[in-house]
């Protein structure tokens, strides 16, 4: 880990990055840099291709033209990047398990990961449900075992996927508690979203995507007050963007 | 209505040929399974998730080879393994190696089918969070057959049912060698010929009874495991 702990994935810089599959465009020239700091939201209508961002600046998408960089550094190979997908997979193991085995291919002697395990299921309340298996827990839960698994790699930039998008109040609120910890000690969140409640509770800056561009990055304050598109304007007020 | 009464009576009292029969044909069988499984579910996982020119043609030679004629599989091990063959140096014809050898081979293409279409369906689910998780190559495999393990007992089940079901391979490689490569299929073709009906009568019943039991243990296993972890 020290080893690791050398490099840095941050800034994160986007050129001119597209992404498209046959005839479908999911990112249109996109040029962007994420930088230390509060969170980044990702914010957009259905479509808007913020999935897509996110698979790219976890390198798990190569883009089809433009550049990635994280530090510098152009190669995709997992630097000290993790990712909660939008719908997680469960292994077909205990929730304990599940942790460990994050813990394990992030590098985590096999003596420390036990009480490794102990303490990022904690973080996430479901110390209680270690020992079930994580594919009979509820989708809220799931989403917590998620969490903990990608925080096991003690990520330099945390992306999240709508963690909350199907989750009710009170599981949304634990969620962005965990989230607001991590970024508080130094984690760079970047998470997409499109509950503008919870883009106002969160973020430090906004990325705001229509149709596969960036339409709009701006601090949350002027996205908010001063938006400088008609479609941030418009979906600021709840109307529909297509 | 005797005959079958006097299977039964064979198999109550415990004959030892009888006996020496059974376990005979569980070695082979088991043994070939796990040869079979060594190979075949690496080889499966290995299809599976990568990408070469004639991967498409071996995927289809595999699955086709799972309905492999028996009598064809004895024919070829027979020509290596015979006096003259290639193999012949090891004096393998005639014995039990030689039909675990053959038995084996029946039952890979089915292992490795199946362990191919398991593992790569998990992969599609699994490919983006094992990626976010850094796995490298060694690890997804291990990983991939891990968590498909209730579904590849399955694939095994069905190597298991081939094998102890099969009768042509093992008559031509193992010789039907009284007290040394006599299985119960061998015995019940035999017997049957002979006329001796309550042998294989009470062989054909045990037969059947040992490839439910084993289905069954595996069932249990499966529903058991399922509760703990799926």
């Amino acid at each position: 880990m020290t080893k690791r702990a050398a490099l840095t994935d941050l800034p994160l810089v986007l050129d001119r990055v597209s992404l498209s599959a046959g005839a479908t465009t999911m990112l249109d020239r996109l040029n962007l840099a994420i930088t230390p700091g509060a969170p980044t939201l990702v914010l957009g209508p259905n479509g808007a291709g913020k999935t897509s961002l996110l698979r790219v600046c976890m390198g798990l998408a190569a883009p089809s033209a433009g550049t990635v960089s994280w530090g510098g550094r152009t190669d995709r190979g997992l630097g000290r990047r993790a990712m909660l997908l939008q719908k997680p997979v469960m292994l077909r193991r205990s929730v304990a398990a599940n942790v460990a085995y994050a813990l394990a291919q992030a590098g985590c002697p096999r003596h420390r990961r036990a009480a490794r395990t102990e303490e990022l299921l904690d973080r996430v309340a479901l110390l209680g449900l270690a020992a079930r298996p994580a594919r009979r827990l509820s989708s809220g839960e799931q989403q917590r075992v998620a969490l903990a698994r990608a925080l096991a790699r003690e990520p330099e930039i945390l992306l999240l996927d709508e963690p909350t998008a199907s989750l009710d109040p009170a599981a949304t609120r634990h969620v962005e508690e965990i989230i607001l910890m991590a970024s508080q000690s130094g984690t760079k969140i970047v998470m997409a979203s499109h509950d503008l409640g919870q883009v106002r509770r969160l973020a430090g800056d906004v990325v705001f995507l229509v149709r596969g561009r960036l339409c709009e990055h701006a601090s949350v304050g002027d996205f908010f007050d001063r938006p400088s598109s008609a479609e941030a304007a418009a979906f600021i007020h709840g109307e529909l963007v297509l | 209505m005797s005959e079958g009464l006097d299977a039964w009576q064979l198999i109550a009292s415990g004959d030892a040929t009888l006996i020496s029969i059974v376990r005979l044909s569980l070695t082979v069988t088991l043994g070939a399974v796990a040869v079979a499984a060594v190979v075949g579910l690496p080889l499966g996982a290995l299809l599976a998730l990568t990408r070469f020119p004639g991967r498409s043609a071996l995927v289809v030679l595999v699955n086709g080879f799972m309905g492999l004629p028996p009598v064809v599989v004895g024919l070829t091990v027979y020509l290596l393994l015979s006096r003259s063959g290639p193999l012949g140096e090891f004096g393998l014809l005639f014995t039990p190696a030689a039909m675990v050898i053959a038995q084996a081979l029946l039952v890979l293409p089915i292992i490795a089918a199946l362990t191919r279409q398991t593992i790569e369906d998990l992969w599609r689910e699994y490919r983006d969070e094992l990626t976010a998780m850094g796995v490298g190559p060694t690890g997804r495999v291990a990983t991939l057959l891990w968590d498909s393990r209730f579904s590849l007992i399955t694939a095994m089940l069905a190597g298991f049912g081939r094998a102890a079901a099969e009768v042509g391979t093992v008559m031509i490689v193992g010789g039907n060698i009284d007290g040394f490569t006599r299985t119960m299929t061998t015995t019940i073709a035999l017997e049957t010929s002979k006329g001796d009906l309550p042998l294989a009568m009470g062989l054909g019943a045990i037969l059947i009874g040992l490839i439910l039991a084993i289905n069954a243990a595996a069932w249990g296993l499966r529903l058991w495991s399922e509760q703990r972890v799926a």
